[in-house]
């Protein structure tokens, strides 16, 4: 155990991300389909940034580009100054559905990034804790059909967490749990960012999940994504869902998104 | 206390009725099963037979020994532990073996019904199996030998050309339409040209076993291969794999349901090449030696052979199963064989 604490003692700090003019197109039989149109963002190291927009806008497709698993056309994107062309364990991605790899066990699907570096050999008690950070140490034998949705998603946060990622890249990753799992996974991602201090990144299609835990929080259009509006939520955490500040940003953003009808 | 009475009286009748019933229910088919086998010893005894054969009279006993056994073991099956339970789950087969075994014995040594000697009786079998052990055993290790280096040999072949081609597009560009070409082809259309281009016979057997084998691998563990979920790739990618760590560690587990079928299926096939083969060109195994059976129209040594064969299909499969079992443990709902 004073092994495991020591491996995890230095927090990985956060990256600062820079997105420059980005833009980025799709080729769908011969046709372009432009998702992304000069979107230039910048985030501070440590920063909690939600970006929220109508489905299907090209949200997906910017984490796509900051993770490095696809180049953009135009533009550039950097990762503490350094260019992104290609993925790496610093910056990684927790998608909507888990993605656990069904033939390996729990602990064997969190130890998946130090083994792929090949450092894990002598990196094992970091699985172990990244394991009890989300508080699934007893199944770490179980097989990923075994859990529910919930603890399948955790799963998938400690298999990103043990790399220490600089950048956490989050899509939509509450999107298909229950309320009640969600809720209870939303202050469990706030007060992990706030004791690791990692950026993070987090897609939402849900304006409430994105007040409730970024600090700033990116609207967009409509294909092709731009940046609509760019907003700083200045409130303490743990917040409350009812907190009036919070409901007034939410008419706000949602009035961005042309829903404020329905509110 | 008149609400109870009705309740308090009426169990002091059941229990017996309950535990008689309870009793026929778990013990009965054992029963009957022992009676069966008794009838079938009987039939061996009680009447001459109408040929000349030398293991009637030991026939008869071993039924008799057998009749003990079912009885003792399935009434008696609370003091033998999972060996008593497995033997009471099995009565009801004991039974129906039993009634087979005594209308062939009837219907064959002794009244002859069935035109002799194209079927010959139980006690013929048995005595190929005293008689001729050395041969037959012979034959299974000749089979043996040679399905197994064919199999291996094939399913590793088909299984890296399987991957390649779901992995490079340079290697499927240039296997895929060999692999057309040439797959659909069954395997024994090649005998021929396999006994005269091969060294020897056993050689060519091995290449077409191979052949018969590497097809259905190959296509299932390519198309294993081809529909693992891009999403797999991009996890291991942003987690820090490399190229090989891709293809080792996520394509070839995913393929892995895939490249069973692909094995099942190959295994299939490559029993009838086997046997072909071995009727053909072999000069021996167990398709040789139902050839040679047939020659000398030892009908018995045929029927014999054909059990022989049998359990060792079986036995492969099964085999091939209880491996893909214990790789696929993560899966849920596989076919029990």
């Amino acid at each position: 155990m004073v092994a495991t604490a020591e491996v995890i003692a230095y927090p990985a700090a956060g990256a600062a991300l820079d997105i420059e003019q980005v833009s980025h197109a799709f080729d769908i039989e011969g046709t372009e389909l432009p998702v992304l149109s000069d979107v230039s963002i910048a985030v501070e190291p440590g920063e909690f940034v939600a970006l929220l927009g109508p489905s299907g806008c090209g949200k997906s497709t910017l984490l796509r580009l900051v993770a490095g698993l696809e180049k953009p056309q135009a533009g550039a994107l950097r990762e503490d100054e350094s260019r992104i062309t290609h993925p790496h364990p610093s910056r990684v991605v927790v998608f909507q559905d888990p993605t656990l790899f069904p033939w390996r066990t729990v602990w064997d699907n969190v130890a998946l990034g130090l083994e792929a570096q090949g450092i894990l050999k002598s990196q094992r008690p970091r699985v172990d804790a990244a394991l009890d950070l989300v508080g699934l140490s007893a199944f770490r034998n179980a097989y990923p059909h075994q859990l529910s949705g919930g603890m399948a998603q955790r799963v998938a946060l400690a298999r990103a967490l043990v790399n220490d990622p600089k950048i956490l890249i989050l899509d939509e990753p509450l999107g298909k749990l229950d309320s009640l799992t969600r809720i209870t996974m939303q202050a469990e991602l706030v007060s992990l960012w706030q004791r690791k201090g990692f950026t993070t990144l987090l897609v939402t299609h849900d304006a409430e999940e994105a007040l409730v835990l970024a600090n700033r929080v990116i609207v967009f259009s409509e294909r092709p994504a731009r940046v609509k509006a760019d907003i700083r939520v200045d409130r303490p955490y743990p917040r409350h869902r009812g907190d009036p500040y919070l409901a007034d940003l939410r008419r706000q953003i949602l009035g961005l998104l042309g829903l404020d009808a329905t509110w | 206390m008149s609400t109870y009475s009705l309740s308090d009286g009426l169990p002091s009748a059941a229990p017996r009725e309950l535990a008689l019933a309870g009793w026929l229910k778990e013990s009965g088919s054992g029963v009957a099963a022992s009676l069966a086998w008794i009838a079938f010893g009987s039939s061996c005894l009680l009447w001459d037979d109408v040929g000349d054969w030398s293991r009637t009279h030991s026939l008869g006993i071993a039924a008799f020994i057998i009749a003990a056994f079912a009885l003792f073991g399935t009434v008696g099956a609370d003091y033998l532990g999972s060996a008593g339970r497995a033997l009471r789950n099995r009565a009801p087969w004991l039974l129906a073996l039993g009634l087979i075994l005594t209308l062939w014995e009837v219907a064959t040594a002794k009244f002859a019904w069935l035109p002799l000697p194209f079927f010959p009786p139980p006690q013929a079998i048995v005595e190929v199996y005293t008689d001729d052990l050395p041969k037959l055993l012979d034959s299974v290790f000749a089979s043996i030998r040679l399905l197994l280096g064919g199999y291996l040999i094939g399913a590793a072949i088909g299984f890296l050309t399987g991957v390649s081609i779901g992995w490079s597009r340079a290697v499927g560009y240039w296997v895929h339409p060999v692999l057309r070409f040439i797959g659909p082809v069954p395997a024994t259309a090649w005998l021929p040209i396999a006994f005269f281009t091969f060294p020897s016979s056993w050689s060519a057997s091995t290449f077409l076993i191979a052949l018969a084998t590497g097809f259905p691998v190959t296509v299932l563990t390519w198309s294993g291969v081809a529909s693992v979920g891009s999403a797999y790739y991009d996890v291991a990618r942003t987690l820090g794999a490399k190229p090989s760590f891709l293809v080792l560690k996520v394509a070839i587990p995913a393929a892995l349901p895939h490249v069973f079928v692909g094995l099942f299926m190959g295994l299939g096939a490559s029993f009838a090449v086997l046997v072909i083969a071995e009727m053909i060109g072999v000069k021996a195994g167990l398709g040789w030696y139902l050839q040679w059976a047939q020659g000398w129209a030892a009908y018995a040594n045929m029927y014999a052979a054909l059990i022989v064969m049998s359990l060792l299909c079986s036995s492969a499969i099964t085999l091939l199963f209880a491996i893909r079992d214990r790789l696929l443990v993560w899966q849920k709902g596989t076919v029990k064989w």
